[in-house]
């Protein structure tokens, strides 16, 4: 950190004048102005950034997560917003209390570019976005066991053990992974072997005979 | 007469008591069964092992006749977990990972990385190696946008000009080998300066490339520009506008090619970027053509960039490439062989790495993607709580179910092209 603290970014004024309270603090950190928010009002904090006037964060950069070494502190979601307009940037930050729900409301409504980000923090992070429609994993596959890989309590070699994960790569057949619901759009499913169909239709996606 | 089996219990997202998604929640599509001629939807599968879908991309495509009604896309398929694995290095370690996420344009990534780790540092580079990064990114960029020509013009049934973008992307190959030692997997930066400088004569072979190079755009624009197939099959196809590309957060040339008037070279300038001259192309239609005019023209820009860098760097002959505090960059070997301070410096850094200050920095910089971004949070250890990539592809490449509604079956090719994405960095 440098010596003379720089100023934070107008939008903090703003917001402490409209939010109170749901703004728990700020801070600069290496001339970004990063704030914290209550995560009850994330979603109406988020929207009245991005249309009031002299705000205008119309464009959303990023949406991640960060869980920090120390267990007793909050994972926090974390937004990059920038304003295409003005040239301006803000991070906001949603910390959830690891003991209660993980859980923000989503902001698909405001930007289609969370879609799949939000898809992403959900995958590694466990975190739940309320009224995103279409909330699954995205980079793991559907049936990964696991937990949220991007956890600090989620070791780097994975919680199986490594003939675990060996049995299990090996008992996966990328080419039946389709869904039933997928099979059904084509109407392939009636047409596929007995045998089969009842494995899919028990969930399963074994060996494809 | 429809015979789809489960039409009603398509959208089931939600959780099951292990905290698993449930099964894979297609939503139904509302009064499309039947078309007229009673013809049923079919499924079709493309990929993951497909060539036209540049890489292990898999999606599953829902044809009404010709008609695309619905596009899956499946991702993870080359998932590495390069985030994870970075908060297990010190932050100069992870520049080999940044090779291996984009890896059509690996020195930009370093160059991204590198300038990521000093914003959170505080750590000030030379000019000479603020001049040679912008040779690294700009090259990237031409053998980036090489790739995509090439590769989109074999989709659409071009040959030819694939050849001739892949000699030309292979002269800067040859540059970055003969600069690096490597061809894909460059390692180019360190924080606070890069592992190593041009080598004697290399300016010359830089500078016959920036001279000869542009021929190939033109004969790429004779050929394509005006080409009756070409324009029909990209005029008017997989059309974004101007808002929906900024709601879907893209950026770089899929951002510009829509009318929005954003580089982070012009917007946020980094590495003096604000005293090069060169323009900022950008399209009004958002259709595959004005992708591809709009990546046409960054590479003459880029080359632009190439001369005028490559004459600041005549300048700056003999001037020191890296910063001369050696708590942050490696001392010279002889240094570190006859001084003590020197090689103690040089042990720490090897066996502790170099420590960041408490706090957070994220850095954005135009690749040829797009916007990548590193963000990096930091507890005052060597290594990163937490190394986030914003990967362009991946950003980009969730439009691709709009984009492609509505869209013939063998358009899906044609858009999946024009995203431009690269698997690396979308499953990272």
């Amino acid at each position: 950190m440098t010596a003379t603290a720089p100023a934070p970014s107008p939008s903090v004024e703003a917001l402490r004048a409209a939010f109170g309270t749901a703004i728990l603090s700020h801070a600069v950190s290496c001339g970004d102005t990063i704030v914290l928010v209550d995560r009850h009002r994330a979603h109406d904090i988020l929207a009245w950034l991005k249309t009031t006037p002299g705000q205008e964060y119309n464009y959303l950069t990023d949406v991640t997560a960060v869980d920090y070494r120390d267990p007793g502190q909050p994972l926090e979601v974390v937004y990059q917003l920038r304003s295409l307009g003005r040239k301006a940037d803000l991070r906001i930050k949603v910390p959830l209390d690891k003991t209660g729900s993980l859980e923000v409301d989503s902001v698909f409504d405001l930007w289609r570019g969370a879609d799949w980000l939000e898809r992403e923090v959900f995958d590694m992070f466990g975190v739940t976005f309320a009224g995103h429609p279409d909330l699954r994993r995205i980079l793991m596959w559907d049936t990964y066991a696991e937990g949220h890989p991007l956890r600090k309590d989620f070791p780097l070699r994975g919680n199986f053990t490594r003939a675990e994960q060996t049995r299990q790569a090996l008992a996966a057949n990328p080419e039946a992974n389709y869904s039933i619901e997928e099979l059904s759009i084509a109407d392939a499913f009636s047409e596929l072997p007995d045998d089969m169909k009842r494995r899919l239709a028990a969930g399963q996606r074994g060996e494809l005979s | 007469m429809s015979t789809r089996t489960v039409e009603m219990a398509l959208a089931t997202p939600g959780l099951d008591a292990q905290g698993r998604p449930n099964r894979l929640p297609l939503m139904a599509v509302s009064g499309t069964s039947d078309d007229e001629f009673g013809a049923e939807h079919m499924l079709v599968n493309i990929g993951p092992q497909h060539p036209a879908t540049h890489g292990v991309l898999r999606l599953v495509l829902e044809l009404e006749g010709e008609t695309v009604i619905r596009c899956i896309p499946h991702i993870g398929y080359l998932h590495s977990g390069f985030e994870k694995l970075g908060e297990y290095r010190h932050y100069n370690q992870i520049i080999p990972l940044t090779d291996r996420t984009d890896y059509l344009s690996p020195m930009a990534n370093n160059v991204c990385l590198a300038l990521a780790a000093e914003k959170l540092m505080g750590i000030e580079i030379t000019e000479r190696c603020r001049v040679l990064r912008v040779i690294a990114c700009e090259m990237s960029r031409i053998i980036s946008h090489l790739v995509w020509l090439g590769t989109t013009g074999i989709d659409l049934g071009a040959f030819t000009p694939f050849l001739w973008s892949f000699y030309q992307r292979e002269r800067i190959y040859n540059l970055q080998e003969a600069w690096t030692g490597a061809r894909l997997t460059t390692s180019l930066t360190r924080v606070g300066g890069m592992m190593a400088d041009v080598p004697e004569g290399w300016e010359a072979g830089l500078r016959d490339f920036c001279q000869t190079f542009p021929k190939t755009l033109d004969e790429v624009d004779t050929m394509f520009t005006r080409n009756s197939i070409w324009c029909g099959r990209t005029q008017n196809v997989g059309i974004l506008s101007a808002e929906e590309a900024i709601s879907y957060s893209l950026s770089g040339p899929m951002l510009r090619a829509s009318g929005v008037d954003y580089d982070v070279r012009k917007d946020r300038p980094y590495l003096g970027y604000e005293t090069y001259d060169f323009d900022v192309p950008v399209g009004e239609h958002g259709d595959i053509y004005d992708r591809y005019r709009v990546r046409l023209e960054e590479m003459y820009q880029s080359n632009r960039i190439l001369e005028q860098a490559l004459d600041r760097l005549g300048r700056l002959k003999g001037a020191p490439l890296n910063t001369s505090d050696h708590r942050a960059i490696l001392p010279p070997k002889s240094q570190a062989m006859s001084d003590m301070e020197a090689m103690i410096h040089h042990f720490k850094q090897v066996m502790e790495g170099v420590p960041a200050p408490a706090g957070e920095a994220y850095m954005g910089v135009e690749n040829p993607k797009g916007e990548l971004g590193y963000y990096f949070v930091a507890d005052g250890t060597a290594k990163p709580v937490r190394w986030r990539i914003r990967p362009p592809s991946f950003i980009n490449l969730a439009c691709l179910p709009k984009l492609c509604e509505g869209a013939l079956l063998s358009d899906v090719i044609a858009i999946n092209a024009s995203v431009d994405i690269v698997m690396g960095e979308i499953d990272r």
